[in-house]
């Protein structure tokens, strides 16, 4: 640039000054977080109207709004609206718990089954299918499940008292393809008759919405608990020592991150099976859009990734009513292309 | 006000079985710049580390401010004293502005967010390093130099009082090197600063710092003035191989044979 050698005594004051275009920061979150809002509101009213009979948006709204009866009235109440709540809280549990480790492995391929949590929902969920095949048993086996293989990688990760993010996700990956084969074991020694549930089950299925309220309470409560600490997790995505330099308290934030990470997940394989894509696709979704910072990231991501499986589970249900897709198909077919889309105009990404 | 801003009071650092010192006993006050040379692997940013509070010690005490890590807590730490990492990853994309903002961690409270004044200090830190233009930049497309700067920008940013830098012209061209040493040495000067740094270069060594601890491997040390430890002699011993030393208007340079 200049020939001259760079002037040492030049003052910072001489800096240029730009203009800065960019809206303050915090007020840039705002306004995501409101237009997301209502991002997932428009999905609830979609969810709501669409299905094997079209509900038109006004009776939608005057269901709630007035507190209308009669058929539709119930259809809306008691079918539609907890399958609604049930795939935006499992959407939302999934992107956050992706978001979450993502910054914890600072690995931007990690997603909310990489550590084994889903595997281990798996055998616990398709026992319970093998052993009776009520509701109960299903999911808990499956939340069961998750929470033995959270703490049998945390054990076996955290040996010798060390706790490196190569040992972690080591662990975590080799549990889960440990759980991948005794799934694959029981696929293939369950009766026929059985076969059916339990592969639906491992796709992902919202047809049978138990506790929406317990999950959403999940998810609200896991958002609030991590979001004072969302400024010490960008330090965090930068690297431990880095953020401990900087004032942060590394082992219990990391203990923390772990922890709400396995709850979300496992919340959400209990209430839907393993449903793919959300929790990998929708952070970096968000980060697209919004950049890195974890306090826009993290409610960012819980409200997209809501609203994504809502959309996805609408279409699924709807799309070749009276028949249902499984919902896992459907992410991944609104996800990829997306993903794809934004990955190819971003020049930031491509590195 | 002129207690010394570090302090280690019989300090043993060991890595992997082998000692980096047995017993050191160190003071380093305001405006001090003390350089640490030393071969390949003999424990150099080990030592910097436990100094820095990043790692724990064999045995003895490490004190800032006269204090201790433990006592002062991460966040007030973080006050006192910042550090250079030899390495860094960054995994995801950020632009240059948000890398250094994030110097200004310590300073901020649980809720608030970066306000104006972070973003001139951000900014300002910029400036000084040479990148003021590159703000709105993702650092994955920075060359090595350039993330160097940008790492010592994020430091100003933190504004210690103490600094450790491992390497901290890794990276650099001369211009830079110079820049970034006189940089330092402002902050020594002008704010009282005290400074531990890395170093591979003697001769930057003898410009830019008062004293130099020299690292000879298994537990051996020496701290003195820069005059009187930047022989050849000395140098020599250190780094196992026989170099010369060259003198041109009051700067020095090391030949090796």
């Amino acid at each position: 640039m200049d020939t001259t050698p760079w002037d040492l005594t030049r003052s910072p004051d001489s800096a240029i000054r730009r203009n800065n275009p960019a809206i303050p920061a915090r007020r840039r979150a705002l306004i995501i977080l409101g237009a997301l809002s209502v991002l997932a509101l428009a999905s609830f009213v979609f969810a709501l109207g669409i299905g094997s009979i079209n509900i038109p948006l006004a009776d939608v709204v005057s269901v709630f709004w007035d507190g209308k009866t009669g058929t539709t009235a119930e259809v809306i109440r008691s079918l539609r609206l907890p399958r609604a709540l049930a795939g935006f809280a499992c959407g939302g549990l999934l992107a956050l718990a992706g978001a979450l480790l993502q910054v914890l492995l600072r690995n931007p391929l990690a997603d909310p089954y990489i550590l084994g949590i889903s595997g281990g929902a798996s055998i616990g969920a398709l026992l319970g299918i093998l052993s009776g095949f009520t509701a109960i048993s299903v999911n808990g086996g499956a939340f069961l499940g998750a929470f033995g293989a959270m703490l049998l990688v945390f054990g076996l990760a955290h040996g010798d008292g060390s706790w490196t993010r190569t040992r972690l996700l080591l662990t975590g990956v080799i549990v889960a393809a440990g759980c991948g084969a005794g799934v694959a074991l029981m696929l293939s020694i369950a009766p026929d008759h059985k076969l059916r549930g339990m592969l639906f089950w491992l796709m992902g299925d919202l047809s049978q919405p138990n506790a929406p309220y317990l999950a959403l309470t999940v998810l609200a409560a896991t958002l609030l608990t991590i979001l004072p600490f969302a400024r010490e997790l960008n330090l965090l995505s930068r690297g431990d020592a880095v953020a401990q330099m900087l004032g942060v308290q590394v082992r219990p934030l990391r203990y923390g991150v772990y922890f709400a990470a396995s709850l979300t997940t496992a919340t959400a394989v209990t209430l839907a099976g393993s449903i793919g894509f959300v929790g990998l696709i929708v952070p970096h979704l968000v980060r697209f859009v919004t950049g890195n910072d974890q306090r826009v990231l993290l409610p960012a991501s819980a409200l997209v990734g809501g609203s994504l499986l809502l959309v996805a589970d609408t279409l699924a249900r709807a799309l070749v009513a009276p028949r249902q897709l499984p919902v896992g198909i459907l992410t991944a077919l609104i996800g990829v292309p997306v993903f794809l889309f934004l990955l190819a105009r971003n020049p930031q990404i491509r590195h | 006000m002129w207690r010394p801003l570090l302090e280690t009071r019989k300090l043993a650092v060991d890595i992997g079985g082998i000692a980096v010192c047995h017993s050191l006993d160190l003071e380093l006050y305001p405006g001090e710049r003390l350089a640490i040379l030393g071969c390949n692997g003999v424990g150099k940013s080990t030592l910097l580390s436990v100094l820095a509070g990043l790692r724990q010690s064999q045995t003895g005490n490490v004190l800032i401010d006269g204090q201790r890590y433990a006592d002062l807590g991460a966040r007030k730490s973080a006050l006192v004293r910042g550090w250079l990492p030899q390495a860094r990853g960054d995994t995801f994309t950020a632009t240059a502005l948000e890398t250094v903002l994030i110097g200004r961690h310590p300073h901020l409270e649980r809720w608030e967010w970066e306000g104006e004044k972070d973003i001139q200090i951000a900014r300002d830190a910029l400036a000084a390093v040479d990148l003021m233009t590159f703000d709105q930049r993702d650092i994955q497309s920075l060359s090595g130099g350039e993330r160097q700067r940008l790492a010592i920008a994020a430091l100003l940013a933190q504004s210690p009082r103490l600094f450790f830098l491992d390497e901290p012209i890794a990276y650099l061209d001369i211009k830079y090197q110079i820049a970034m040493l006189e940089l330092f040495s402002r902050e020594a000067r002008e704010k009282n600063a005290a400074i531990v740094m890395v170093l591979h270069e003697p001769g930057m060594a003898w410009r830019y710092c008062d004293r130099i601890l020299m690292i000879h491997g298994n537990g051996k040390v020496a701290l003195g003035n820069t005059i009187e430890m930047l022989t050849a002699e000395h140098l020599s011993s250190l780094y196992r191989y026989p170099l010369e030393i060259l003198e041109s208007r009051g700067r020095i340079g090391v030949v090796p044979e």
